[in-house]
C-alpha cells in the first residue's frame, strides 16, 4: 500500500543522534561561563571571610599590620582591614583551616582523598572519601529502593481504592511537613532499642524522604490514561488488575522517571542526615560532622562536593535509564 | 450452543433466529445526572438493527448519536426503555464479546507494537500464544497491514493507525463492529479509501456495523440504514433504509438515486433543527 511510503526512515534516529550532539556543544561556552563566574566570585568571597586569620598569621610572620594586635582587629570590618593592608591578603586562599577555603584548596583535598589515595593503593582506607561515599550511597540505594517500591504501592491503592484516595494523601503530606532532623535521631534510637542498627535505619530515613515525590508522581501517572483508553478495556471486559499491568503502569512510564530523579536525590540527602544525629563513624554525612568538630573547613567542603558529585551521579544515571526505558517503549518524544 | 433465548426465538411461530434482530431497543431513555441538573441524552429510542446490515447514525454534536452507541456497548446504562445485544443485556453481550469497537481515535498504545496492539484484545480474553500469532496475522491482511506487524505506532500514519485500530476490534471475531467517528480526524482522500476500504471489509465478513458519523456522504455510501438524529433531547427524527447496490464505487457519489437518499438525510437533519 502506498502508505508504506509515509512511514519514517530508519534514519531519523541517527540525524536525530547528531542534533543533540550539536546542541550540547553549545550548551558548554554558557555553562562553562557560569562555572567561571562562580569560582570568581568564591574566590572574591575568601578576603572578607579569611581576612582576620590571614592578617594574624601576617603579623606573627612580622609584617606591620594596621591596626596592630589581634585584640584590636577582632571587631574591625573586613572590608575596612583589606582597605587598610593591601600587601598581606595574599594569605586569605592558603590557610590550614580557613573559615572558607579558596576552591583550589577543595579540588586538592577531593583530589588527595579519592584518586591520591587510589593511587597509593588506599582506595579504601578510613581517611578516603571513597570508603565514605560508599557507606552513604549504600544507604542511599537501599532507601531509594524501599521508597520508590512503598511509594508505587501507596499509589497504585490511592488510585484503585477511594478511602485511600482520600485518606493516604494528606498523611503523605503531614510526613514531609516534619523536619527529618528532628525525626532522624527519634528512628535511630528507637530501631536501635529493638536491635536494628548499621544501615537499615539509615536506609529507612532515606525511604521516608524518597517516598513522596513518587506517590505524587506516580498518582499522577497512573491517571494518564484517557477516558478512551479505559473504555477500550473495558470493552474487553478486562480485569483491574489486567488494566493496572496493560494500560495503566506502562503510560507512567515517563511520571515514574521524573519523580525518580527527585527521589533518588532526596534519598541521598536523607542517608547524609541519618549520619549527622548518631555520631556516625564513616559515611559523607560523618565527615561533615567530624570536620565541623575539629574545626575542618576544607574536609567539610570537599565532602559536600562528593555528595553533590554522587547525586549528581545518580539524578544521571537515572536521566540515562530513562532515556533507553521510555525510547525503547516509544514514548521518548 | 443454543441458548434460552435462541430457543424462544427459533420458535415456528416466531421470526427464524438469522432474522432475529441483533440490536433491539425500545422505548429507550438515558438522563444524565449533571451539576447542572439532568441532561437528557436519549429519549424515547426505539431501534432494530438486522444480523449483517450496516447502520448509520448521524446528527449534530449533542444528539446522542455517540452515547447510543455507548449504551450498546455496555459503556452507559439506560436510565428507562429496554435494549437488547443479541437477545442479551449489554452487559452480557459485552462478556461475551459480542462486539469490536473502534473509537475516533486509534488509541494505539505507543509502547507495542502493531501486532502488540492488536494482540492486547487477544491476550485479556485468554487466547493461546499460537492462536494470538494465527489471528495477528489474519486480521493485519484484511486491513492490508501485512508486514506492518513490526512496526511502532508513530511509524505509521494516521490512516493506518485507524487501520490497525479496526484490525484490533476485528481480532477476536466478534459480529458486532461498533465505530465511533473513526475517520472523523483524517483527511477526505485517506477517508474515502477507508471508506471502500471498510466496505469491502464489510462484505467480506459479514459483520453487522454501526457507525457513528457527521458527515452525510459518508453515511450514505456506506450503510444499508442511516438513522438521523437530533439533540435536545437526542432522539431518531428519521431512519431512511438505503436503495443503492450492494456493489459500491466511490462514483455511485454522483448518481441521482445516491443524491436523492443524501438530501434525504439532509431534510431529516434539517427538520431536527426546525425548533432552534
Amino acid at each position: 500500500m502506498a502508505d508504506a511510503a509515509l512511514t519514517a526512515s530508519p534514519g531519523a534516529g541517527v540525524a536525530g543522534r547528531g542534533r543533540f550532539a550539536a546542541r550540547a556543544a553549545r550548551a558548554v561556552w554558557p555553562v562553562l561561563m557560569i562555572v567561571g563566574v562562580i569560582v570568581a566570585i568564591w574566590y572574591a568571597a575568601c578576603l572578607p571571610m579569611n581576612v582576620k586569620e590571614s592578617l594574624n598569621q601576617a603579623e606573627r610572620a612580622g609584617a606591620v599590620i594596621v591596626p596592630e594586635g589581634g585584640q584590636a582587629r577582632r571587631d574591625a570590618s573586613p572590608w575596612v582591614l583589606m582597605a587598610q593592608n593591601p600587601g598581606h591578603l595574599g594569605g586569605v586562599w592558603s590557610q590550614d583551616r580557613p573559615r572558607l577555603p579558596a576552591p583550589h584548596q577543595v579540588a586538592v583535598e577531593l583530589y588527595e582523598t579519592t584518586v591520591g589515595m587510589a593511587l597509593a593503593g588506599r582506595a579504601f582506607s578510613n581517611r578516603s572519601l571513597f570508603t565514605h561515599a560508599w557507606v552513604t550511597l549504600s544507604a542511599t540505594l537501599l532507601g531509594f529502593g524501599i521508597g520508590t517500591a512503598l511509594g508505587i504501592l501507596l499509589a497504585v491503592g490511592i488510585v484503585h481504592n477511594r478511602a485511600m484516595d482520600m485518606s493516604v494523601m494528606p498523611w503523605a503530606i503531614a510526613s514531609q511537613t516534619i523536619p527529618i532532623l528532628a525525626l532522624a535521631p527519634m528512628i535511630i534510637v528507637v530501631l536501635n532499642s529493638v536491635g536494628i542498627s548499621g544501615l537499615l535505619p539509615k536506609a529507612l530515613i532515606s525511604a521516608y524522604l524518597s517516598f513522596f515525590p513518587v506517590v505524587v508522581g506516580m498518582v499522577k501517572g497512573l491517571r494518564a490514561p484517557e477516558a478512551a483508553q479505559l473504555d477500550l478495556l473495558r470493552t474487553y471486559s478486562a480485569t483491574r488488575a489486567e488494566t493496572l499491568w496493560k494500560l495503566r503502569l506502562p503510560a507512567s512510564m515517563p511520571y515514574l522517571f521524573a519523580s525518580l530523579k527527585v527521589g533518588v536525590a532526596a534519598s541521598l540527602v536523607g542517608a547524609i542526615v541519618a549520619e549527622l544525629p548518631t555520631g556516625a563513624v564513616a559515611g559523607l554525612g560523618a565527615r561533615l560532622l567530624a570536620g565541623s568538630y575539629y574545626g575542618q573547613t576544607v574536609q567539610i567542603w570537599s565532602a559536600l562536593f562528593a555528595a553533590a558529585l554522587l547525586a549528581a551521579a545518580l539524578v544521571g544515571l537515572i536521566a540515562l535509564a530513562q532515556r533507553l526505558v521510555l525510547g525503547r517503549m516509544g514514548m521518548a518524544r | 450452543m443454543v441458548d434460552p433465548v435462541d430457543r424462544r426465538l427459533s420458535h415456528p411461530a416466531q421470526a427464524p433466529a438469522s432474522l432475529a434482530p441483533v440490536i433491539l431497543a425500545k422505548g429507550l431513555d438515558l438522563t444524565f445526572r449533571t451539576a447542572d441538573g439532568p441532561v437528557q441524552a436519549l429519549k424515547d429510542v426505539d431501534l432494530e438493527i438486522g444480523r449483517g446490515e450496516f447502520v448509520s447514525f448521524i446528527g449534530p454534536s449533542g444528539c446522542g448519536k455517540t452515547t447510543f452507541l455507548r449504551v450498546v456497548a455496555g459503556l452507559e446504562h439506560p436510565t428507562g426503555g429496554s435494549i437488547s445485544v443479541n437477545g442479551m443485556t449489554p452487559d452480557a453481550a459485552r462478556q461475551a464479546r459480542a462486539y469490536g469497537y473502534v473509537f475516533q481515535a486509534a488509541g494505539l498504545y505507543p509502547w507495542r507494537t502493531i501486532a502488540g496492539n492488536v494482540k492486547l484484545p487477544l491476550e485479556i480474553m485468554g487466547f493461546s500464544k499460537a492462536e494470538q500469532e494465527s489471528r495477528v496475522r489474519k486480521v493485519l491482511s484484511l486491513v492490508e497491514l501485512d508486514g506492518f506487524g513490526g512496526k511502532y505506532p508513530w511509524q505509521l500514519s494516521g490512516g493506518m493507525q485507524q487501520r490497525a485500530s479496526i484490525a484490533r476490534a476485528l481480532s477476536f471475531d466478534a459480529d458486532i463492529l461498533l465505530m465511533d467517528e473513526p475517520f472523523g480526524a483524517l483527511d477526505e482522500i485517506v477517508r474515502d479509501r477507508l471508506n471502500e476500504e471498510l466496505l469491502r471489509l464489510w462484505a467480506a465478513t459479514g459483520k453487522t456495523v454501526g457507525f457513528v458519523t457527521h458527515s452525510i456522504p459518508e453515511a450514505v455510501y456506506l450503510s444499508t440504514k442511516i438513522v438521523v438524529m437530533s439533540p435536545r433531547p437526542g432522539r431518531i427524527t428519521d431512519v431512511i433504509d438505503s436503495d443503492l447496490p450492494a456493489e459500491r464505487p466511490l462514483d455511485i457519489r454522483d448518481t441521482p438515486e445516491f443524491l436523492a437518499l443524501a438530501h434525504r438525510v439532509r431534510e431529516g437533519l434539517r427538520a431536527g433543527h426546525a425548533y432552534d
